[in-house]
């Protein structure tokens, strides 16, 4: 249909600012922190080659994204798909003004990070108990301990380390989770040195009211400069999340090409937001992200026919009938 | 992390989220009160919004399979117990154009009218209003557009020549006390011309205001819109009708409802129009989503605190007995995650 091949336009009319200034107290720039090649799969039924991730993070690496989390140096036992996290490290280019962050949970995670070649790693907390016990069979304080030694190697080595809470929003296991808990949970973790606080709502049960609640009561311990958000679209409620959090200040947000990575809590519903769809919503609005739509937009239908699976961006689904 | 397989078993059940009400049920309580510096543009949120069900009309009308009767007077017997008070029931449109509608007075004669609940459909011009009136409807609506091509390719027509008609429907309506909602197409972009100026939408929705409408639903009829875009229209529409007399109409085709019927509602706009199961793709992209889903507005606003009157299990109900008659899988995000657990 004619009508329908005139649906790219209307990326590049995206990419226009809507006004000279951003609307309201809209930040005027945002940094995506692009999490496909990692969170993304690493939730993905199908594994892919490893040739296939170093393809899929140098085509990321061409969008104008600045940060692209490549992999994790978890035991292969626990985490299977990432298994080849040394050989994409080492793989991938590695563009100038592009950082490269890789999930290291423990110390022996973060020396064979370092050894890899890694310059900047992450950390995972949460803001539940339970969740923490079933994922890292210990308690919230005892993680925090494991990841202070990860801490003192990293300043060490001058390493800079991102922190992640997770369950911010709500907890699998738990149901409802505290704002109070999240404040304090970050608070520690960005006392240790992280230098920048993902809260994520990991299982996606949030609603701009939660974020609300949950961003007034963090922003009270960490200044809203260290903070992104990660939503998870589990029940479409993340660009409306995300939009909140903007809102309130919040310049740094998180998201997979191509929407990669479903939820283990919810079998067959999906799980992070698609950068497409975000990147649409923020170019609309005059943000400047610096990446490229089309690229992007290309790198994700690369990826989904690697994993012969259909996208979830519904920019995509809108433009190219993928 | 751990393995999916353990980590379901150990999660609680659905039941159990239900019943804890964490997720979905009764609305959240209000959230608490801001500091007073900070200057949010979510506070002056609306205490409650009203939700219009278009599912039933818009939605079906572009599914690709065509629904039998029953079906559709079942599908609005649901919607009706759910606590919704605006279903848009059917559309009095000439068959040879929308076939999928040529049962229009066999449902209207026979769905339940619930009291409280309103049952409006689409009637295009007299003709049709006079069709309606006598299958026994109560509310109609007119669709114009903000688009001179829109219109033209749709309905044959310029905008001028479509209001004219409209102003026929309106004046019958008037005599008979028979409310009449306006839409506006194309409020926040055209698949012909691109982008559409919101002194244009403005100037559309003051005519069909002027003439009677109680209401002005803007749609973003191929979902293009962002809440850039939404906010600029709204502050201009917004200076020619009362914000209590606008609704909008988000379709998700590039996923920006939700943020943009958000963006909406902190200007003021109380009425949201939505699609149970996110019914009814989008004829200008094949394959993408259309409407919005109800079940993920309500999702939303219930944890805004915003009143609604709807019961968003009810709703997922109705939205699992369509698509199974219409062998699709939902649109809706809350229903993927809930029937899933």
């Amino acid at each position: 249909m004619v009508a329908a091949k005139r649906a790219l336009p209307w990326l590049a009319a995206s990419l226009r600012p809507v006004s000279s200034t951003a609307a309201g107290s809209l930040p005027k720039q945002v940094k995506i922190v692009e999490v496909g090649p990692r969170d993304g799969l690493q939730n993905e039924k199908n594994i892919v080659p490893t040739q296939v991730k170093i393809s899929l993070i140098n085509m990321l690496s061409e969008t104008g994204l600045s940060v692209i989390e490549a992999t994790s140096f978890v035991s292969p036992k626990w985490v299977p798909q990432m298994a080849d996290h040394t050989e994409v490290l080492q793989g991938i280019q590695k563009f100038p003004g592009v950082s490269y962050p890789v999930l290291t949970p423990n110390l022996k995670g973060f020396q064979a990070a370092v050894a890899a070649g890694a310059k900047e790693v992450s950390i995972f907390g949460a803001a539940s108990e339970l969740f923490t016990k079933k994922n890292i069979n210990c308690s919230i304080e005892e993680s925090l301990q494991r990841f202070s030694e990860v801490m003192h190697a990293a300043g060490a080595a001058s390493v800079p380390v991102r922190g992640y809470v997770s369950c911010v929003l709500g907890c699998p296991y738990e149901g409802k989770i505290a704002p109070a808990k999240v404040a304090e949970v970050s608070k520690k973790m960005y006392s240790m040195g992280c230098y920048e606080i993902s809260l994520g709502d990991t299982i996606g049960v949030g609603t701009p009211g939660s974020m609300k609640e949950m961003l007034s009561a963090v922003m009270k311990e960490v200044p809203v400069g260290a903070l992104a958000v990660h939503c998870h679209d589990t029940y479409g409620q993340a660009l409306a999340n995300t939009l909140v959090a903007l809102q309130m200040g919040v310049s740094v947000v998180d998201s997979s090409v191509a929407g990669l990575g479903g939820c283990p809590y919810a079998q067959g519903a999906s799980g992070n937001v698609a950068t497409e769809d975000l990147v649409y919503m923020l170019h609309g609005l005059g943000i400047h992200t610096g990446v490229d739509q089309q690229k992007l937009m290309e790198a994700g239908v690369f990826i989904c026919k690697a994993l012969n699976r259909r996208t979830s961006s519904k920019v995509v689904q809108a433009s190219c009938r993928l | 992390m751990g393995t999916v397989p353990s980590a379901l078993k150990h999660c609680l059940s659905y039941q159990h989220l239900l019943k804890e009400q964490l997720w979905i049920g009764e609305p959240a309580a209000p959230p608490p009160a801001l500091h007073p510096e900070q200057e949010f543009q979510i506070s002056g949120l609306p205490d409650y919004v009203k939700i219009v069900e278009v599912g039933p009309r818009d939605g079906l009308q572009n599914e690709k399979v065509s629904v039998p009767t029953d079906i559709k007077i079942e599908l609005i017997n649901r919607l009706s117990k759910a606590g919704l008070s605006v279903i848009e029931a059917t559309s009095f449109v000439s068959s040879k154009w929308v076939p999928q509608m040529a049962d229009h007075t066999e449902v209207m004669r026979r769905i339940e009218r619930h009291p409280g609940v309103q049952y409006p459909v689409l009637t295009p011009n007299l003709q049709g209003f006079h069709s309606a009136i006598a299958a026994g409807a109560t509310e109609v609506s007119v669709f114009g557009a903000a688009s001179e091509s829109f219109n033209k390719m749709n309905i044959n027509c310029s905008i001028g020549e479509s209001i004219e008609k409209f102003e026929e429907v309106t004046k019958s309506a008037r005599n008979m006390n028979i409310p009449v909602r306006g839409y506006v197409s194309c409020a926040l972009g055209c698949p012909y011309e691109g982008n559409i100026i919101p002194a244009k939408v403005a100037e559309v929705s003051k005519q069909l205001y002027n003439m009677g409408c109680y209401e002005i639903s803007l749609g973003d009829t191929i979902g293009v819109g962002t809440p850039g875009s939404m906010k600029k229209m709204l502050e201009a529409v917004m200076k020619e009708i009362p914000v209590s007399a606008l609704a909008v109409h988000c379709h998700d085709t590039y996923g920006q409802a939700l943020a943009n019927i958000l963006t909406a509602i902190q200007m003021g706009v109380g009425v949201v129009d939505s699609a149970v199961a996110g019914l009814g793709g989008c004829p200008y992209a094949k394959g993408a989503t259309g409407n919005v889903a109800t079940e993920d507005v309500l999702y939303m606003l219930n944890g805004l605190g915003i009143n609604t009157g709807v019961n968003l299990y009810k709703v997922m109900e109705a939205g699992n007995f369509i698509c199974t008659a219409l062998n699709k899988k939902t649109n809706s995000k809350v229903a993927q995650a809930s029937f899933n657990v």
